[in-house]
């Protein structure tokens, strides 16, 4: 398991356009481009060989899967706001304000009460 | 020697500039009062005559990553762009940039290792939300040159309540010791219990509007043997999984000292609490 390359991810690709815009079109398609290209870089020049995806992580981002990211340890802030990007607008439109954000919490709430996952040590 | 003119200890709403900037027939109920609120506080400062701002703050992820996360980090930019993309697509919040002042941020970084506070450092730190929300409320010409101070309230394992609580006591002493004639005010932006990412996350209020409530009478008495008996990361992450933001306003009330806030104000608002407080240490802009 890489709770650090899961949030390598999010953070990649919520910072990006480009990326953000290809991972709401087509996850597989992304997460396979990411695994890679993306993931293994520290700067234009060195690659890391240290982290993987495991194929319960991968599914997961393919699947944008909020309770499995959740239950894995992912930053509550990086899949908070990668996922309003993908989905806020939509669902606003369709459903109105905060309506995603609520459902979120709402495919959560069997957590409620209890220690979350640890998002660190 | 430099005069603290004032402290600012307040919760950094992102949403606050669109809030109450959309047309009237689009703006949340509440947005009239928040404004009325947020201009009353913001004359907290303004009248205090600040000249130069220690600004404290907290990374989102923006700028640093869990590869190299510092705990304490002081900017010595001359100047500091501000605002990511991301945190522009999601609250609307614009681009700025700040003037520095590296005379004070070096002196500051000098004072911090001399006390025991090994900070990190970045000559090229641009500026978050932690930062530019605390500015839109309460300085929104953005006229003066800041000293940018970060902290970890994000990314365990994280610094105890009493270390920041000292780390503000320093930041004071610093201040105190600065050979300047500029009035400096310290403006940090923090949360009280908040839930991002999790069950609990964009109800009607807070995830714990009762430790809210205390939170705020801590900081408006400076009742600091309370808050370093009462709170610990366990019992923040209890009150809302990003809770831990309520470090940088205990901070904050360091910097200040252990007295009476000259202000305090707030406003339950969906998903969280607002909070107010503005302490003036020597009786300055009384």
């Amino acid at each position: 398991m890489s709770r650090y390359y899961v949030n390598k991810f999010l953070f990649t690709v919520d910072r990006d356009p480009e990326l953000l815009r290809r991972y709401k079109e087509d996850p597989r398609s992304l997460v396979t481009t990411w695994e890679q290209s993306i993931g293994p870089k520290l700067n234009d020049v060195e690659r890391s060989t240290v982290h993987s995806l495991t194929d319960a992580e991968r599914d997961a981002l393919i699947n944008h899967d909020i309770v499995a990211l959740f239950e894995m340890g992912a930053h509550f802030f990086l899949s908070l706001t990668i996922f309003i990007a993908i989905y806020d607008e939509d669902w606003m439109q369709k459903y109105g304000p905060l309506s995603f954000q609520r459902d979120f919490a709402k495919r959560l709430a069997h957590w409620e009460g209890r220690d979350y996952p640890p998002v660190g040590e | 020697m430099a005069k603290l003119a004032a402290v600012l200890a307040t919760t950094h709403h992102p949403f606050y500039l669109k809030a109450t900037t959309a047309p009237a027939d689009q703006q949340i109920p509440e947005a009239p009062e928040w404004k009325r609120k947020v201009e009353a506080y913001r004359e907290t400062l303004t009248k205090a005559e600040p000249e130069l701002l220690v600004m404290v703050g907290a990374d989102h992820f923006h700028q640093f990553f869990l590869d190299n996360y510092p705990q304490f980090l002081i900017g010595k930019s001359p100047r500091y762009d501000a605002t990511f993309y991301n945190e522009e697509r999601e609250f609307g919040i614009p681009k700025y940039v700040l003037e520095g002042h590296e005379d004070l941020s070096n002196f500051m970084h000098k004072g911090l290792l001399a006390r025991g506070f090994d900070f990190a450092f970045s000559n090229e730190l641009k500026l978050d939300h932690s930062i530019i929300c605390p500015i839109i409320t309460t300085r929104p010409q953005a006229d003066l040159p800041v000293v940018p101070i970060y902290t970890n309230i994000f990314a365990p394992p994280l610094p105890s309540p009493k270390r920041f609580w000292d780390l503000g006591r320093a930041i004071r002493e610093i201040i105190d010791e600065y050979p300047s004639d500029k009035r400096i005010a310290a403006i940090g932006s923090g949360h009280l219990s908040l839930e991002l990412g999790g069950p609990r996350q964009f109800r009607e209020t807070g995830p714990d509007p009762e430790f809210d409530r205390q939170a705020i009478e801590w900081l408006s008495t400076g009742n600091i043997d309370a808050i370093l008996a009462n709170v610990t990361h366990e019992s923040m992450a209890r009150s809302g999984n990003a809770t831990h933001g309520f470090m940088d306003l205990i901070l904050m009330m360091g910097i200040a000292g252990p007295i009476p806030a000259a202000y305090s104000d707030s406003l339950s608002l969906f998903h969280t609490m607002e909070a107010y407080i503005t302490w003036y240490p020597e009786g300055a802009a009384q």
